[in-house]
């Protein structure tokens, strides 16, 4: 069924989108050129709206198309799906593109597509778009690209010259998992396009150290994301996968989706009631103090805990099975030590190792600072005498406290706490 | 108690430190000119705004301060809250008086406090930046009415100039009453005469609007919608990150 009207096809390809996760608009610092359109400012990106879901709207999240010639059970688009399709056509896209960002609505244009005919032809017109929108309108916004699975070499190179990142999806963090769900993918065809990237962009960085005016190959790196509760993988596997993907160059980020039961007719899935949240909050959590926190992905998850504490962030989780590392002395530790004190975060942690050149920190400076002191008072000694800590309260004291006092301003209800 | 009555400007609080230090004799509250003094009141002293004092004052603080510090401080005027004079005095008295640079020493009440509405004030300069939605007008400006906590709309304009160089734009301060226009070459700042001739709740009166404007909105609406996943729903989070004092002038909330 071919759709004419441009709201019409919004309408669909906003929604054969919207399930990837992936928002950010960060990672570039581009100023505008003479006689060109938009910027972008680096730092954390900027997010332009916030959708009833409370997801940011950062970037224009649209598929070129969303007919596919794969047949994933964990995909909306998938050809056995009976949907309406639609797709646009390169000025259309630019168009809405342009427009959008005229009136300050978005930041760029993150385009992805569905697979028809073959990868190489998708990606050529993926590129298309990219290419019109630098070279035609002199488009210095940003744009992520989508690059297919299987696409070639040559083509995933042209667009690392006009995109800020690229991305790759791994969607199931395990091959056999994805070749059940789906059989006409596996990690090769994945793992690739991720290599040619890393690939082309660290040649331009050499590059780049010879000509300073070398064209910048996807200055915002890679991203890729994971499908959350879709397959019976644990918290370790899907860590464990993304601890290997950061270590290797270019990868910036990885995102992780809660599965939602889009195709609830499909056997091969779990019929979900309501997508996996806090385990997808948990695993971000984890995520962060592996990018921030330095912690080690076998500090977080082991074979003895392969997963997540759902009740507890990771963070504390690690401190309650590290006791013998507390107390830690706020005003002489080192700043990777008070990183790892719950409660405090790479903030207050910054701030504290400044302003304790000046004078000791005490109960109240460190509060006002901003640390979480509930949770923190049982890990640290400060310039006061020393509170009842871990050590004293043991590691099952300590999580009784917390998790109790998050249920009391739950049920509203005052309790008697006979533990003390 | 010591009270000093000034013309509430910059130059004017600078100014008022010189003096203070002059006098050996620092308030306790800083007034405007004109205001009628409080019941008790042992000392006060009228100050006049001196631009030689003023500048040696600043170029004392610049030299103590490092640069960030010195933005922040710009900041902090900025936010335009009671009293602020009466931090930044206490803030830059700490800064002559004290013999090493204390601007990390967030230890201070006062030094915490001024980070503090400083990055408050940072904030609300990024969130224009997210949340202004310009209108484009039949001649091909376009238009953004703002209605910021703070006076930051200074602040945000050299993004959308970098951003917007080959677009002519108005961002306009409805609560404050000015704006500045670009002209695709310079900024200026200008003041409507008839703002309610103009606007209507935010959207420009239908005579001066481009003829393709309703249709981008309604398409931005399309998609704003399009875009929600139902199982995800979380408005509390949506309001956190967007608070509803902005929503106002968002094309996407109808």
């Amino acid at each position: 069924m071919m759709i004419a009207s441009v709201f019409e096809k919004l309408k669909i390809l906003a929604e054969a989108a919207k399930y990837d996760v992936s928002c950010s608009s960060s990672g570039t610092v581009r100023s505008n050129t003479k006689g060109g359109l938009g910027n972008t400012v680096g730092g954390i990106g900027v997010c332009h709206s916030f959708a009833a879901d409370g997801r940011c709207i950062s970037l224009l999240k649209i598929m070129l198309t969303n007919n596919c010639i794969y047949d994933c059970a964990y995909c909306i688009n998938r050809r056995s799906n009976d949907r309406p399709r639609a797709t646009f056509s390169v000025t259309e896209l630019v168009d809405l593109t342009i427009e959008f960002y005229r009136r300050n609505y978005i930041e760029g244009l993150f385009l992805s597509s569905g697979v028809v005919r073959n990868p190489d032809y998708t990606m050529e017109r993926l590129v298309k778009v990219a290419k019109d929108l630098r070279t035609i309108h002199r488009f210095n916004g940003y744009i992520h690209l989508k690059s297919i699975p299987g696409a070639s070499s040559e083509l995933i190179h042209e667009a690392g010259l006009y995109a800020d990142r690229l991305s790759v999806n791994i969607e199931i963090p395990n091959e056999k998992s994805l070749q059940r769900l789906a059989p006409e993918k596996n990690f090769k065809s994945i793992f690739q396009p991720m290599q040619y990237i890393r690939q082309h962009a660290l040649e331009s960085m050499e590059e780049r150290k010879s000509y300073r005016s070398a064209p910048r190959f996807a200055p915002a790196g890679q991203s890729t994301q994971m499908i959350v509760g879709a397959t019976p993988e644990n918290d370790k596997d899907i860590l464990q996968l993304s601890s290997s993907l950061y270590a290797k160059p270019t990868m910036r980020r990885v995102y992780y989706s809660g599965y939602i039961s889009v195709n609830t007719y499909d056997k091969r899935l779990p019929a979900l009631k309501q997508p996996p949240l806090v385990r997808e909050n948990r695993l971000y959590q984890a995520d962060w103090l592996m990018r921030f926190y330095h912690f080690k992905v076998n500090e977080i998850v082991d074979d003895s805990n392969p997963n997540l504490d759902l009740g507890i962030d990771p963070k504390l989780a690690w401190a309650l099975r590290h006791p013998e590392m507390f107390p830690i002395d706020i005003n002489t530790a080192a700043y990777e030590m008070i990183l790892r004190i719950p409660g405090v975060g790479v903030k207050s942690a910054m701030i504290i190792c400044s302003s304790r050149r000046f004078s000791h920190l005490g109960y109240y400076e460190l509060k006002r600072i901003g640390v979480v002191m509930k949770k923190a008072k049982y890990f640290i000694t400060c310039k006061e005498l020393p509170m009842q800590t871990i050590n004293e309260l043991t590691p099952l004291g300590v999580r009784n406290q917390l998790v109790q006092t998050r249920k009391k301003v739950e049920d509203g209800q005052l309790e008697l706490n006979f533990n003390s | 108690m010591t009270i000093f009555r000034y013309d509430k400007s910059f130059p004017g609080l600078l100014t008022c430190l010189f003096d203070a230090y002059l006098f050996k004799d620092f308030p306790e509250q800083l007034l405007e000119t004109d205001t009628p003094l409080p019941l008790f009141c042992d000392h006060n002293y009228t100050i006049v705004t001196d631009e030689q004092k003023e500048k040696r004052v600043w170029n004392h603080i610049k030299a103590k301060l490092s640069n960030t510090a010195i933005k922040q401080t710009t900041l902090c005027w900025l936010s335009e809250l009671p009293e602020i004079d009466l931090l930044l005095f206490r803030y830059f008295r700490k800064i002559i008086d004290s013999p090493i640079n204390i601007e990390t020493n967030l230890a201070d009440p006062d030094i915490l406090k001024i980070s503090e509405i400083c990055k408050k004030v940072s904030r609300e300069g990024h969130r224009l930046i997210q949340f202004a939605r310009f209108q484009k007008c039949a001649d091909n400006t376009y238009f953004a009415p703002l209605e910021p906590l703070y006076n930051t709309i200074p602040l945000t304009i050299s993004h959308f100039r970098d951003r917007f160089a080959d677009q002519k734009f108005l961002i306009y301060d409805t609560k404050r009453q000015y704006g500045y226009y670009y002209d695709l070459e310079t900024v200026t700042e200008v003041t409507f005469t008839n703002q309610k001739d103009n606007i209507i709740n935010g959207i420009l009166k239908k005579e001066i609007t481009d003829e393709d404007e309703t249709k981008y909105q309604k398409l931005w609406q399309t998609y704003f919608k399009s875009i929600v996943i139902k199982e995800r729903i979380n408005p509390k989070k949506q309001k956190q990150d967007m608070p509803v004092r902005y929503w106002k002038y968002l094309t996407e909330i109808e």
